[in-house]
């Protein structure tokens, strides 16, 4: 099939010796198709198992090795195939784009691989984070927490509270706080997602908050204030939020956006 | 009637309080312990030299999303692992890559997590997530048909050891290098 005996060159250079697994005997595809994820886990495959650059990537050979499994995995597995068809008419498409001439009052159209490539790289770095996730240790299969046993006591009050304990702790907050204001800027994209889910989670259950409710100016330090109202900003922007005031002045009210 | 408060027995309070908890004890927690008020800033004292005194002992104090807690030393769980000898079923990689990202992406709608895989999110994956409690429902997304908005929650950060999402490694990490150089 693709193993030939003429010269084998890849973008100008000869190629003298295959990748040791480029060729897959038919027999092993069954095996293979279970293994998939879906139509771009199985491009994924083709492209780092065949060396192929991933910014430039030959679409006629893709296609015509996509195909191949994909005409194998309809004739054992056709509920499989539809998410696999629908990703061959958008690789046959890619290359008839480049087939076609291009209008000349088109200056600079995108790669029409642009957007597969996008696509492609975001699965990989989630696969690859799925599968860091599945290495760490984790309770119930590397992480034995303990638990001594004792008699339950239900005797504890909870310390009394008055205001000037408030007062007293939101002054050793603005102190404290003074003092470590530092924080990595790099890991706050990560605390606004996270954030954003805390604020939608109270908001299920408090439907209507007003906006400084939302803070909790004793306890989080100025960088956790300011990811808390980053992660407001980032609802709003998509439209999960409603923030609501009647007056200039009055009080800010936040609810989930419902058309109910 | 006031408590004795030497630090030694501060400490003990601490001890036993976490070793018979079944769930991590946060620093509110710890503070209940006492009658009398204790800063935070002196349970987190309190609570560095427990982790010191424990560090040539079999279990170590750490601290996770949701609070304090004692846990057996990784080098044991070989061991400990021989106690319970039913095979850990391991989660498919579908379930793994819907965590990884409802982790990363949140909050996310199945339509989100589909568009990223590119195959449809079978139930099965979603029910497991939901039942092993590392995943729930934050709201609705206002679109037609109201897609449900799902996020991980403080117990898969405690399962995983996590302070927050932040100890994940950043999704940079996992964007392949050959394509980083070409750009």
């Amino acid at each position: 099939m693709f193993l030939t005996n003429t010269e084998i060159k890849i973008k100008g250079e000869t190629l003298n010796a295959l990748p040791h697994d480029l060729y897959i005997p038919p027999d092993a595809l069954e095996i293979y198709l279970d293994a998939f994820e879906g139509p771009l886990d199985l491009l994924l495959y083709l492209i780092r198992k065949h060396n192929l650059n991933i910014l430039d990537i030959p679409m006629a050979d893709l296609t015509r090795q996509y195909m191949a499994y994909v005409d194998k995995m309809h004739a054992i597995k056709l509920e499989l195939a539809g998410d696999y068809l629908l990703m061959s008419a958008m690789l046959i498409e890619i290359k008839s784009r480049f087939l076609l001439p291009k209008p000349a009052d088109i200056e600079s159209e995108d790669d029409p691989r642009a957007e597969l490539v996008r696509k492609l790289m975001e699965y990989e770095a989630i696969k690859l984070a799925a599968q860091k996730i599945d290495e760490m240790p984790k309770v119930g299969e590397d992480i034995s927490v303990a638990s001594a046993y004792y008699q339950q006591i239900s005797d504890v009050k909870p310390p009394e509270f008055s205001l000037d304990d408030l007062a007293d702790a939101w002054r050793n907050v603005l102190k404290r706080a003074s003092h470590f204001t530092h924080h990595k800027v790099g890991k706050a994209e990560l605390s606004v997602r996270e954030h954003m889910s805390i604020i939608l989670r109270r908001l299920k259950i408090d439907k209507l908050l007003e906006f400084s409710q939302l803070f909790d100016v004793a306890q989080d330090g100025i960088p956790k204030l300011v990811v808390c109202f980053l992660a407001i900003l980032e609802l709003a922007r998509e439209g999960l939020l409603r923030i609501t005031q009647q007056a200039p002045f009055s009080p800010i009210y936040v609810q989930l956006n419902s058309h109910e | 009637m006031r408590e004795q408060h030497n630090i030694g027995q501060l400490k003990n309070v601490l001890e036993v309080a976490l070793l018979t908890s079944s769930e991590p004890l946060s620093l509110d927690d710890m503070a209940r312990l006492f009658a009398e008020r204790i800063e935070r800033a002196t349970l987190r004292m309190l609570l560095d030299e427990l982790k010191q005194d424990w560090e040539a002992r079999t279990m170590e104090l750490v601290q996770v999303a949701t609070g304090y807690r004692f846990q057996a030393r990784p080098e044991y769980s070989v061991f400990l692992a021989r106690l319970n000898p039913e095979k850990q079923t391991k989660y498919s990689r579908a379930v793994m890559e819907t965590l990884a990202i409802i982790a990363y992406k949140q909050p996310v709608t199945r339509g989100d997590i589909e568009e990223i895989r590119g195959v449809a999110v079978n139930s099965n994956v979603m029910r497991q997530l939901l039942e092993r409690d590392w995943v729930d429902v934050v709201g609705q997304r206002e679109v037609p048909g109201r897609p449900s908005l799902y996020a991980t929650t403080k117990h898969f950060l405690d399962d995983l050891n996590l302070r927050s999402l932040a100890d994940l490694p950043p999704m940079e990490a996992f964007i392949q290098q050959d394509a980083q150089l070409d750009f």
